[in-house]
């Protein structure tokens, strides 16, 4: 008979056979000698057993690998959990909806840090988590806030210092490139921002349905490219002290470059291209280049979707004229303010970014963990399907990453606004001239946001 | 028996019918249209006075509510983003009414004559009818890619150019309106065949023997005969055709730019996007407005081409 351990259900016998191996195990924090290690504490993962806890989470991988775990919380902390996956969209509409109420009805819930991160701050919705993590009897020993990489809890801190959520998952952009493409044309990976636009002139071959760079056009959702190329300026779109940067020289440097890439290397109808789109193209073999986040990879290296596995190249996006950055987004997850269930919430929170299962969504190619120690486990490599450039790519944008969206209220209508903006571009339509358009329409919007 | 005794009382009762017996009758029985009155004032009446409330307010949600009397109708009017969603709106309604009702009568037409397979045939027809919108756009995206799509693949193999389909902004809305000729053609088809199988068969037999042809008998006979079907047709497909939401949200989310931008995808985007539900509930108004002109327009349509 195998025998299993108290909290995860895991047998001793598939634990061997995995070849984890005890190191791994307590790298990972493994509920198991989390249990030995906790004997001793004030700690008790047991202090709210019986209650129940609701949990609202936005509908992505990273929900996903929360909700088939969630029986090892329920087991270690005898708590039960109710939880919910939405899509991205409807789960930020519902979030502002039931907060505007008043009477959320989760206790916990995730936020996309690169959306809603000021307007939770304004409506001070949620906990700040420092008091939590400063209380003993309710953080766990092994939590180890230091393991959380500055970039994804610099993300998380608010402006007042105020830490609303941990981490749970940073996107970094990157640019994916084929490097079949690039071998037969005989070029080499572009070392600057300028030289993506020769690459791509250089392997570009319509009448092959080749095309030597592929991006977003759709409004809204083409932001971040510019804003990425304008990171190589070292320049954000609005600055710390709220002021807007979208039609200075840097800005309109970008746009331009945007406008190129986007007009005259990518395929036909990338006016219209989200996400979607873009990665059927490059998937199958039809752009040279594609820059968006990282996370997007997981189908490009599988066989039944896409034509170019084991041809990917992932490369941390060229510096600019001034600066090499990578830009980010993420997810973090935290407190809901309403909740009479704070301290059980709070050990939702704790589970859900503890080592294992950061670990987990790098295995699973779910995300990318801000934790520190998923990648220093050596297992992983062997482990997952992403080779170590991979893994060198995210590692090496995480060094360089700043927000790729500015974090303010509106970020939907400044996404919106300059997002028709870069759409016009693509249409043919004079940068600078659509910049201080946008710019001129937006500047209003920002001002009363932060007021009221 | 006081049944019986009740009768025999009943003629000596004087009967008045007279203003205190009316109003004793509706003493008796409001109450049972109280529950009716209740549902009606919660779903219909407190939205719209909600609705006209907030219209005259800045509110966004998570700010301050603040009242600004008609600057949101004004602030609408010098939009140039609405003004160009209500033409969105009327271009794509035009074609998504005109051509299911052309494509639509035509296949009743052809549906009502008896040929083999008739039945197999007309079962098939109506199937795009069944299926959900939000699956059929998500399909239809997919078929529309400029260059891994089946559209263009099948354009290009008999020589035909590639088109961009809905990634630009010329062909846009016609594209879209294609999607929605695909799914409710069958709707159209189905109510004009119910006409055309009510219609008689004695004035068909008259214009034969006086010498009309196929054109005369459906131009003089048929046409007027149905046409409060195709009127009936023609107000369920605007109505449709004016809610459009699903699809154009999922195939272009309004794009490119804005150029599918419609008014419920512009409200869509200032209510649930933006959380400006003062200017949302404006343009709400506004778009109530227009739909009721709308209808009347059609209602008088309808009575002048009422069957008799």
């Amino acid at each position: 008979m195998t025998k299993r351990t108290k909290f995860t259900g895991i047998t001793r016998r598939r634990v061997l056979e995995s070849g984890t191996g005890l190191a791994t195990m307590a790298a990972l924090g493994f509920p198991a000698i989390v249990e030995t290690a906790n004997a001793q504490s004030k700690f008790d993962w047991k202090r709210f057993k019986g209650e129940k806890v609701e949990v609202s989470l936005t509908k992505s991988p990273r929900g996903d690998v929360l909700q088939a775990n969630e029986k090892e919380f329920e087991e270690l902390t005898g708590m039960k959990v109710g939880s919910e996956q939405i899509p991205e969209q409807q789960h930020r509409q519902k979030v502002v909806i039931e907060f505007t109420s008043g009477r959320p009805s989760f206790d916990v819930l995730t936020i996309s840090l690169h959306v809603q991160k000021r307007l939770v701050a304004k409506g001070k919705w949620m906990e700040d988590l420092r008091p939590f993590l400063a209380d003993a009897s309710l953080t766990a020993p092994d939590f180890d806030l230091s393991d959380f990489g500055k970039a994804g809890l610099d993300y998380s801190t608010q402006s007042d210092g105020r830490l609303d959520t941990f981490p749970l998952n940073i996107d970094y952009w990157v640019l994916y490139w084929n490097k079949e493409l690039f071998q037969q044309k005989g070029v080499p990976y572009p070392k600057t921002m300028d030289e993506i636009v020769s690459a791509a002139a250089k392997i570009q071959d319509p009448a092959k349905g080749i095309y030597g760079f592929t991006s977003r056009g759709l409004k809204n959702a083409n932001v971040p490219v510019w804003t990425s190329w304008l990171l190589g300026q070292g320049m954000e779109t609005v600055d710390s002290n709220g002021k807007m940067q979208t039609d200075t020289p840097q800005a309109i440097w970008a746009a331009e470059l945007y406008k190129k890439l986007n007009k005259d290397y990518a395929a036909p109808g990338t006016i219209g291209y989200n996400w979607n789109e873009c990665q059927t193209t490059f998937s199958q073999g039809r752009a040279a280049m594609w820059l968006d986040g990282i996370g997007f990879a997981p189908p490009l290296e599988d066989p039944t979707k896409s034509r170019i596995v084991g041809k990917v190249g992932y490369g941390i996006v060229p510096p600019g004229p001034k600066a090499q950055h990578s830009a980010m987004f993420g997810d973090g997850i935290g407190i809901a303010a309403g909740s009479k269930k704070k301290g059980q919430a709070y050990f939702y929170c704790q589970w859900a970014t503890n080592k294992l299962n950061q670990y987990r969504l790098l295995q699973t190619g779910s995300g990318a963990p801000p934790r520190n120690s998923p990648y220093q486990n050596p297992e992983i490599l062997a482990k997952s399907k992403f080779g170590k450039e991979w893994f060198d790519c995210m590692l090496g944008s995480a060094k360089i990453s700043r927000p790729g969206l500015p974090v303010i209220v509106p970020v939907t209508e400044f996404r919106d606004v300059f997002g028709v903006a870069l759409t016009n571009m693509i249409g043919g339509a004079d940068p600078a001239s659509e910049l201080r358009k946008a710019t001129e329409q937006f500047k209003p919007i920002l001002d009363k946001s932060e007021t009221g | 028996m006081a049944g019986a005794s009740a009768t025999a009382a009943a003629p000596s009762v004087p009967v008045v019918a007279g203003p205190a017996a009316g109003r004793g009758y509706k003493r008796r029985y409001w109450p049972f249209a109280l529950p009716a009155t209740i549902v009606i004032v919660a779903v219909i009446v407190f939205p719209w006075v909600f609705t006209l409330y907030m219209s005259a307010h800045e509110w966004r949600i998570g700010s301050a509510r603040e009242y600004v009397g008609f600057d949101n109708f004004l602030r609408l009017a010098a939009d140039q983003r609405f003004i160009e969603s209500i033409w969105h709106t009327f271009y794509f309604t035009a074609l998504a009414v005109v051509l299911p009702i052309i494509f639509g009568t035509a296949a009743a037409i052809v549906f009502h004559r008896k040929f083999p397979f008739r039945g197999v045939l007309r079962a098939t027809f109506v199937m795009p009818m069944m299926a959900t919108p939000v699956a059929v756009a998500l399909v239809w995206t997919m078929m529309f890619h400029p260059q891994l799509g089946v559209l263009n693949y099948l354009l290009t193999s008999i020589g035909l150019p590639p088109q961009s389909w809905v990634y630009s902004v010329e062909t846009v809305i016609p594209t879209l309106v294609l999607v929605e000729v695909w799914h409710w053609t069958p709707l159209v088809m189905l109510i004009v065949l119910g006409g055309l199988a009510a219609l008689p068969t004695e004035p068909y037999e008259a214009a034969h023997i006086d010498g009309a042809n196929a054109w005369h008998a459906f131009r003089h006979i048929t046409l007027p005969l149905v046409w409060p079907f195709i009127m009936v047709a023609i107000i369920i497909r605007t109505i449709d055709a004016l809610k459009a939401f699903d699809t154009i949200f999922v195939i272009t989310q309004g794009g490119p730019g804005t150029a599918s931008e419609t008014i419920n995808l512009f409200l869509y985007l200032q209510a649930f996007a933006f959380y400006n539900m003062g200017y949302a509930s404006a343009v709400v108004v506004v778009f109530f407005a227009i739909i009721v002109v709308l209808s009347l327009l059609l209602l008088h349509t309808r009575q002048r081409s009422k069957w008799i």
